[in-house]
């Protein structure tokens, strides 16, 4: 089967208006006889939610949380790109374009790219327009800040917090047509299976998680916004409930999953301090605006500091090693995600880790507060050569920048970061791989849409920070609702989807079958104990470096636990009731299929690009080598076992932008 | 206008509006009371003059004594619907953690207060309303001719247990006004930079004008 | 560290709970209290027994999941954290442990320690939002200028996460600190003040329908909310209940 993304004709430019001209759409009236079901209720999931019921769809939105505010997309903080160009410091849609082809190491889809670049600009005005209350300056106009890979200032914030106003805001859209009758919410709800009727997505079966009652809801199309699959690593900075399923369950039933092994390991979290621990904590990226990164430069230092001897204040400055600085002078500690990460194993294999474990590194902020503090006390008129002084107000400085997550380092490990550097390792953040979508952001089966983090389309294979709060809303708020148009409007003699035919009856079935399996299953392990077992194997062997070697031995390893899990996992309870085992038990029942075609995607991939890095493909200088060959997306066909899934490719041309070596330096 | 009593909000403005009145009563009593102190004829002079003048006897206390009942009735209405608001009450509750005994408490302060109230009325309002309406002799003098009102004071704060019992309701007066004063702030929304010197002018309102009552009480009572 | 906890369990919004006691041992300091829970529920498993359900998910402070009643205070002993947040650090060997749900009426128990917030989405429906559409059609973001003091204090107003705290804290069940924040967010801004009457008066009007309690301002919620939203918030939804009332 040829992959066809459908990508409209003619110059870059124009092909999103072109094609917005010649799409077609659904009167007013036809509207109401149309039903759409949207899963998650994120940025993506949310905002799409909102804009259809507005268009006059009847919308039903799922979310497994107990409200729509709480999904994860809440606990993005750093900022949203846009390229508005209000700096006046050389942005503009090309260079947002531009800048996330070459951050997503040319390996996304040039015309999706374009149009998230070409709208980013309206999101703000609509952000600001529904109150999102986003950082001001004195002036009263919108403050921006800088984030990685780029040379610019675009980033619009609301502190660190930027993910939560953004969702309230999208929530605060979708309540008002909740309260208008136009979305149907069905909260502490779980999709278990997407059902295809006539080669069509036609609706899904869902699991009521305080009941425990199996529900059909039909409509005619299905839009995935149930985000990333980062949790299939166990510790990860996404949220206990994330999941892979409703993405799962659709490849399951033929849409294809394009570039599993694209994942984004951030740079800056707090790490890992024990057996004990449930997810790992993100640090915006934000805070390497104003942090440097360093290990001290001589072994003895990096002992004293680990034997608790040393302080690392007490390091001088010619005997700390800013290996970002040193390695990437143009960019600096703001070079992207992908790279700051590996930079930080380099030095932590190298032996140089600062704390017990030896997985650390610091996230240095005293020279911010010289900085700050000088700059205040001179427009304070104070006294700009008395240390204390200076250090005080650059605190405060810091402090209104960053508070937030000042605070929540310091009740996390027990440490004042005003005074000592923070501790930072990467961890598992954002997955750029997802559904294989079209321009329409269709996935294969048609009237099954996928936005938002589950699909793959933007990003390529790393994504820049504060580009997912853009996807996600460009895709819900300006991306989808004219997509999905095109495709309802051949829909509207159709009449209401009956929930009674034999697909519902097998795809019920089939999600009971599981269920019941399951809760039998009296095993003699918990949910967990598979979870953290298939985390460790993904840590290790699909982390932040891979070979062939380790990546072979994974995909027998996950097979392996993954029929440990069917025959020996212990489920209490019972399936009519609020019963978060069974909950956790399905989602990892998904990872543990999901994981092992991760390693066979990432098998596959004999090159090194953005979040893949490939041991065996790197230069002499340790940077990713890029593969010319594999300029394509490899977009899996389910059969049966992971294992066994085909490839297939989506050759990826570059028309408009130069493919060549990205460098930091 | 109709939200006024019926939501949430509009009844504590309600209840905020008849605690500014009931304020502004107590510092006019305590004006008047303090008088007695320093001088029994001005005293003398100014409870006649409030016990005679048609506009304190016949509008402004019938609107007190409504305030009161308004103040006491929308309290009680207010506690019930609150223990509605958790029917099941916590096995561990540690109150003190984060707000006041005083902000947890108002009914009982609020209660103490009312009782002492129909002390107080038996003591002062009751014989006043028997000699002026229903006696008839709206004069305020006694047989020998002076103001009766010094007098009939003093007589009172003979008897130490009542002095006893005046001093124990000014305290819950104090503990009652000590978050009241702020509270009826906030809840006519004011809520801004004078809020701290409001706050601390509010407590030294809730102490001092308390403390003067009992003053007066064990004053008279040491000095009869 | 060794620990006795006292956890409320209730099979289902139906039946009756009651405070249960367990022994848990090997507590590390750095734990965060949920993940204490998770090694409970863990050994309950192992054990047999049904795990304590408890709601949770980001883990980190923000997505507002996360509730519990500890040792008699919203989210426990230490200020400005929600649940998941609360280390163990907090507690000393030998500590007896009070876990109870969130309570009040309009917070109904769905299972042992998770409670049903629905209400404060109504009052959320109701008028928690700007009537724009999302078309992306409107000003350039730029357009109007906000005071940055005022923008500042909407950005504060709306960290709300909605755990609930307020409410679980207050001894009158009021919920007086979630809608006034969500209320001051947007009297703040000059785009949220133009439809200001109705969404206070529809607001308050859920509000009270909900069966949450009145104010009597004793300041509890402001203690106790994770986020530190402010008091302020209160009197400023009070005016403008106040003045939307007057103008009829």
């Amino acid at each position: 089967m040829a992959l066809d993304p459908k990508i409209p004709e003619g110059p870059l430019a124009d092909k999103w208006t072109n094609y917005k001209n010649h799409i077609d759409l659904v009167n007013p009236a036809n509207k109401r006889n149309i039903d759409v079901i949207v899963i998650g209720t994120g940025l993506a999931g949310g905002s799409a939610a909102a804009t259809l019921a507005e268009l006059g769809y009847n919308v039903k939105a799922f979310c497994f949380q107990d409200s729509p505010r709480r999904a994860h997309s809440i606990a993005a903080q750093g900022g949203i790109n846009a390229a508005k160009n209000y700096q006046g410091d050389g942005d503009s849609v090309y260079r947002l374009f531009y800048d996330t082809v070459k951050g997503g190491d040319y390996r996304s889809r040039e015309a999706n790219v374009y149009r998230l670049a070409e709208v980013s600009s309206n999101i703000i005005d609509q952000c600001v327009a529904q109150g999102v209350p986003f950082a001001r300056e004195y002036g009263g106009y919108l403050d921006n800040r800088s984030f990685g890979g780029v040379l610019v200032s675009r980033t619009f914030y609301a502190a660190g917090q930027t993910g939560q106003q953004l969702l309230l805001g999208a929530y605060s859209a979708m309540n008002r047509q909740i309260g208008r009758g136009k979305i149907k919410m069905y909260n502490r709800h779980e999709m278990l299976d997407v059902v295809v009727v006539g080669g069509k997505a036609r609706g899904i079966i869902a699991r009521n998680l305080v009941t425990g009652e199996i529900e059909r809801h039909s409509a005619h199309a299905v839009v995935l916004g149930s985000g990333g699959y980062g949790n299939v690593f166990f510790l990860s900075t996404n949220a206990m409930g994330s999941n892979v399923t409703a993405a799962w369950k659709a490849h399951k039933r033929g849409a294809f999953f394009a570039n599993p092994c694209y994942t984004q390991i951030h740079p800056t979290c707090i790490p890992v301090s024990g057996d004990h621990q449930s997810k790992l904590t993100l640090m915006s990226e934000s805070l390497r605006n104003d942090g440097r990164i360093w290990v001290p430069k001589n072994m003895d230092d990096v002992k004293a500091i680990r034997e608790g001897n040393l302080k690392p204040t007490a390091i001088p400055e010619e005997n700390r090693d800013y290996y970002l600085e040193r390695r990437y002078p143009a960019f600096g500690n703001l070079v992207p995600r992908d790279v700051a990460s590996r930079a930080a194993k380099e030095r932590c294999d190298e032996g140089y880790g600062v704390n017990k474990t030896g997985e650390a590194v610091y996230l240095d902020f005293a020279a911010a507060f010289q900085r700050y503090g000088k700059e205040r006390a001179h427009v304070r008129g104070l006294d700009e050569n008395d240390a204390a002084l200076v250090k005080r107000l650059g605190q405060e400085v810091i402090k209104e920048k960053y508070g937030n997550l000042f605070q929540m380092y310091e009740k996390i490990v027990d440490q004042n970061p005003y005074e000592t550097p923070m501790m930072i390792y990467p961890a598992v953040h954002y997955t750029m791989g997802g559904l294989w979508v079209d321009y329409n952001l269709m996935t294969n089966i048609p009237g099954l849409y996928s936005i938002g983090e589950a699909n793959f389309s933007d990003h390529g294979a790393n994504r820049l920070g504060a580009s997912a709060l853009m996807q996600g809303l460009a895709d819900g708020y300006f991306v989808l609702p004219y997509t999905i148009g095109d495709y309802l409007s051949k829909d509207i003699r159709t009449g209401k989807i009956p929930t009674d035919s034999p697909e519902f009856d097998q795809a019920e079935k089939n999600v009971k079958e599981n269920l019941d399996h399951l809760i039998n299953n009296n095993g003699s392990h918990s949910v967990d104990y598979f979870h953290k077992k298939l985390g460790k194997i993904m840590w290790n062997k699909c982390g932040m470096a891979r070979n062939a070697e380790g990546l072979r031995e994974a995909i027998v390893q996950i097979s392996e636990l993954r029929k440990e899990f069917w025959k020996d996992v212990r489920v209490p309870g019972t399936q009519n009731e609020l019963n978060e085992e069974l909950a956790k038990a399905m989602r990892v029942a998904d990872f543990l299929e999901l994981g092992e075609l991760f390693a066979k995607d990432a098998l596959q991939r004999e090159e090194s690009a953005g979040g893949h890095f490939r041991e065996e493909h790197q230069t002499a200088e340790g940077e990713a080598l890029r593969s010319p060959e594999f300029q394509f997306v490899s977009a899996w066909e389910y059969q049966g076992e992971p294992k066994d899934a085909i490839l297939h490719k989506e050759e990826l041309e570059y028309e408009n932008i130069e493919v060549k070596e990205r460098s930091y330096k | 206008m109709s939200g006024i009593f019926n939501s949430s909000i509009g009844r504590k403005f309600a209840m905020a509006l008849s605690a500014f009145f009931l304020m502004i009563f107590l510092l006019q009593h305590f004006a008047i009371n303090i008088l007695s102190v320093f001088s029994p004829e001005a005293f003398n002079n100014t409870s006649h003059f409030m016990g005679t003048f048609w506009i304190v006897q016949y509008i402004f206390q019938p609107i007190l004594i409504l305030g009161v009942i308004f103040h006491f009735v929308m309290g009680m209405v207010l506690e019930v619907r609150n223990r509605n608001a958790r029917k099941i009450a916590y096995a561990k509750n540690n109150g003190n953690a984060n707000s006041t005994w005083m902000s947890r408490n108002m009914i009982y302060t609020g209660g103490a207060i009312l009782l002492f109230l129909g002390l107080h009325f038996y003591d002062f309002w009751l014989p006043e309303i028997n000699t002026k309406y229903i006696q008839g002799d709206m004069s305020g003098l006694l047989p020998d001719g002076n103001y009766r009102y010094f007098e009939e004071l003093q007589h009172k704060f003979v008897d130490v247990w009542r002095v006893a019992l005046y001093c124990l309701a000014f305290v819950f007066l104090s503990l009652h006004l000590l978050h009241g004063f702020s509270s009826a702030f906030q809840s006519v929304g004011a809520n801004n930079k004078y809020t701290r010197g409001l706050k601390g002018f509010g407590k030294a309102y809730a102490i001092i004008i308390p403390l003067g009552f009992i003053f007066i009480a064990l004053y008279h009572h040491f000095n009869y | 560290m060794k620990l006795t906890l006292k956890i409320w369990r209730q099979k289902n919004a139906d039946t009756k709970g009651k405070l249960v006691d367990y022994q848990i041992d090997g507590i590390d300091g750095d734990m965060s209290f949920l993940e204490m829970l998770d090694v409970l529920n863990g050994q309950l498993i192992n054990k047999g027994e049904e795990p304590v359900a408890f709601d949770h998910d980001c883990r980190e402070g923000i997505c507002g999941s996360c509730s519990l009643f500890i040792n008699g205070e919203a989210h426990g002993p230490d200020r400005l954290v929600t649940t998941c947040q609360l280390h163990m650090r907090m507690f000393k060997d030998g500590d007896t442990i009070h876990i109870e749900p969130f309570r009040a009426t309009a917070f109904p128990v769905i299972k042992d320690l998770v409670v049903d917030r629905g209400s404060f989405d109504r009052v959320q429906h109701a008028g928690g939002f700007i009537s724009v559409n999302t078309s992306g059609k409107t000003v350039d973001a730029n357009t109007i200028p906000v005071n940055k003091h005022d923008a500042d204090m909407s950005f504060m107003a709306a960290t709300c996460i909605g755990c609930g705290a307020c409410v679980a804290s207050c001894k009158n069940s009021s919920a007086m600190l979630f809608v006034s924040a969500k209320v001051s967010q947007f009297a703040l801004l000059p785009q949220g003040k133009i439809e200001a009457t109705e969404r206070v008066l529809n607001m308050v009007k859920q509000m009270d329908e909900e069966g949450f309690g009145n104010c009597t301002n004793t300041g509890a919620c402001e203690v106790e909310c994770p986020k530190g939203i402010s008091l302020e918030n209160i009197a400023r939804m009070n005016r403008e209940y106040l003045s939307a009332t007057f103008k009829g």
